[in-house]
């Protein structure tokens, strides 16, 4: 099948600040495609420039086989994108928006009736029909915006950072909806900056400062990870986390209550000795061993820097 | 062609239900008009009568009381204060006692007959130009006595066509129907776009096939409709409170209104693709709205103006509306007699309209 966006050599600039930088990616039909990164890191702008509403300043994009900028308006039918704040109005209720919104996307009459109906079951909004979408909670917005995106069926829709004002629930609830779509064939383009939700893309790029830091299989992502990574437990993980900062050969240190994960450098033989050696040549007692990869070791270890996901 | 009429309801639709819901602007629909005649009506009222005025007689003679009697008569002014001197009234006018003092001197009566030398003084507080207007109203008085020797007192016989009462209100109501629809107008369609700018729709909007033609189109509807029930508000005040008269045909009033209406709308429209908040919107249309009320010949004469501020006031939809309303309304012209000034505003329509569109960019850089 082919890929259902193709962007090469994608770079934007806002003046001096260089937002997206030479990003290269190929992104699969009827999969969940995650970009992963902190804020800053091009998420937003990269999804701008897919959907039109930003030009590239260098570059081009590929989507559903017309050239994104050029092609902006044949576009628009067949996408649908949900942005990162609420942006249907919040004076209208759910019924009114929905219908609004199909009758912009040409949907009207009885069709319209059955679109929005539908959309409202399966979205599970029937409760909250007439209510206006400035008195629902983040995650009953959310659901009335990814309800709102979808309604005129597109192939591909573009999710910025759906779940930031959401709780777990509404989250878990909201992914299983989007593995619906992905099962009815849409492709989905998600940012995120959570962990937990990358992990449940198909496939992912790990964005930073503007590049693809690393792509690919989450799970692959963490195997193959370029790092040793152990695990430390001690009675006094501050003085420890204090001892391992200052070794050349450690990547980064992450408390975890009494734990530290560690990354270390991959080229390093015998990873534990060195580790154990460091702290036992501290006086401190530590029990030392390798562990799985999570995500958020991937992103330290591609971007050598650890994830930020505050503000 | 069909889903693009679809598109232009669902916007005004939408548009519609939003405005139900906005108590401040639904407010707005009726009260400025009310707010606005009631004030503009009563308050403005170039016809000044009875002011309060000073006189010092010095002479004391038959004629000066006669000429004191006269200037009275005239019901222009009215004599609050007898003074002794000429200084007494003009500390009295300082403090703001009165706004016009008379002094006759001694040998008022002699002077009478002096052609060199004036007779009387009228002293005026000038800080108030429609008072400047009134003094001359009095030095235009003649004399108290009958002289022989003069011609006729009158050289012209004045004839006022369609105001003939001399009521500011039949001057004022017709022409304020422009002024409250570029008030209203200009400032509902100024936020439109602004509006959902700050609010994060116009993002989600811009990534669906509607075009900005059919957005502006659909935002612009519902105003149409508000603009022509102020009229009727006006129209139908003016009528009950002051008896404004009206001479032309109805049909041509609410033509002239409609084309008036869209030119305010398409210039709100243009200021609100070029503010950046709505605060913003807001300043531009103050600064639309004051030179619109100041040269468009609502408050002051259109010939009276320098010829710059003509040349502005050109440029300002609501100078050819108060040209077709008055027309209409106070001269029984019909809309056919009064072509350049409709054309003018379509002319503004069609420009600010396109102008308005090649601003607004579906695009967010």
């Amino acid at each position: 099948m082919a890929p259902a966006v193709q962007i090469r050599g994608l770079t934007r600039r806002f003046g001096p600040v260089i937002a997206v930088d030479h990003v290269d990616l190929e992104i699969p039909a009827a999969r969940i495609f995650g970009f992963l990164g902190p804020n800053g890191s091009g998420k937003s702008t990269t999804f701008r420039m897919l959907c039109g509403l930003l030009r590239p300043t260098e570059g081009s994009v590929q989507v559903l086989g017309h050239d994104a900028t050029q092609e902006a308006e044949a576009l628009r039918r067949r996408i649908g994108y949900m942005t990162q704040r609420f942006s249907l109005y919040e004076d209208l209720s759910t019924e009114e928006n929905l219908a609004f919104i199909a009758e912009i996307y040409g949907i009207s009459g009885r069709q319209r009736r059955e679109r929005v109906e539908s959309a409202v079951q399966e979205f599970r909004l029937t409760r909250l029909r007439s209510q206006r979408a400035g008195t629902m909670s983040g995650g009953q917005r959310q659901r009335l915006a990814l309800a709102a995106a979808t309604l005129h069926r597109p192939e591909l829709l573009l999710l910025d950072e759906p779940t930031s004002a959401v709780d777990p629930q509404s989250r878990r609830e909201f992914w299983e909806s989007l593995f619906d779509l992905v099962e009815a064939g849409t492709t989905i383009l998600v940012s995120t900056h959570y962990m937990d939700e990358a992990e449940r893309c198909h496939r992912l790029a790990i964005l930073d400062r503007g590049r693809v830091a690393a792509e690919g299989v989450p799970k692959d992502l963490m195997r193959d990870i370029d790092a040793a990574v152990l695990e430390v437990t001690c009675d006094h993980p501050r003085a420890a986390q204090h001892v391992l900062n200052q070794v050349g050969e450690v990547r980064s240190v992450t408390q975890l209550g009494a734990r530290l994960h560690i990354l270390v450098d991959p080229a390093t033989p015998e990873p534990e000795r060195l580790v154990r050696t460091r702290l036992d040549a501290a006086d401190l007692q530590a029990s030392v061993e390798a562990t799985d990869a999570s995500l958020e070791d991937v992103f330290v270890a591609a971007t050598r820097r650890p994830l930020e996901t505050a503000s | 062609m069909m889903r693009s009429l679809l598109r232009i309801r669902a916007i005004t639709v939408k548009e519609v239900r939003q405005l139900r819901r906005d108590r401040l602007t639904l407010g707005m629909v009726v009260g400025v008009p009310l707010m606005q005649i009631l004030l503009f009506g009563y308050a403005i009222n170039m016809d000044v009568r009875n002011l309060r005025a000073g006189v010092a007689d010095q002479a004391v003679s038959a004629t000066s009381r006669q000429f004191v009697r006269d200037i009275e008569a005239t019901q222009v002014v009215r004599f609050t204060e007898q003074m002794n001197s000429a200084e007494e009234l003009m500390d009295s006018l300082r403090r703001g006692e009165i706004t016009i003092g008379v002094f006759l001197p001694r040998d008022f009566d002699r002077r009478l007959n002096d052609p060199t030398r004036p007779a009387a003084q009228l002293m005026v507080d000038g800080s108030d130009p429609s008072i400047l207007n009134v003094a001359r109203q009095i030095l235009r008085m003649p004399p108290p006595r009958r002289q022989p020797a003069q011609p006729s007192a009158q050289l012209f016989e004045l004839r006022n066509f369609y105001n003939p009462e001399r009521r500011s209100a039949v001057q004022i109501v017709p022409a304020l129907i422009g002024v409250i629809l570029t008030m209203t107008m200009v400032l509902f369609t100024s936020v439109a776009i602004v509006r959902e700018r700050e609010r994060g729709n116009l993002e989600l909007l811009i990534t669906t096939p509607v075009s900005t033609v059919e957005l502006m189109l659909g935002k612009l509807m519902p105003y149409v409709l508000i603009g022509l029930l102020q009229v009727t508000i006006v129209l139908l005040v003016g009528r009950w409170l002051f008896d404004m008269p009206f001479r032309g045909r109805i049909v041509d009033l609410y033509l002239a209104a409609l084309a008036f209406i869209a030119a305010s709308l398409t210039l709100g429209l243009l200021i609100s693709t070029l503010a950046k908040t709505q605060f913003q919107a807001m300043q531009m249309t103050i600064f639309i709205l004051l030179p619109s009320i100041l040269l468009s010949g609502f408050m002051f004469p259109f010939d009276g103006m320098p010829v710059v501020a003509q040349n502005i006031a050109e440029f300002l939809p609501l100078t050819h509306f108060v040209r077709l309303v008055r027309g209409i309304v106070l001269r029984g012209a019909g809309i056919g007699e009064l072509m350049p000034a409709v054309w003018a505003l379509m002319v503004f329509f069609t420009v600010a309209l396109s102008l308005a569109v090649l601003r607004f960019r579906k695009r967010l850089d």
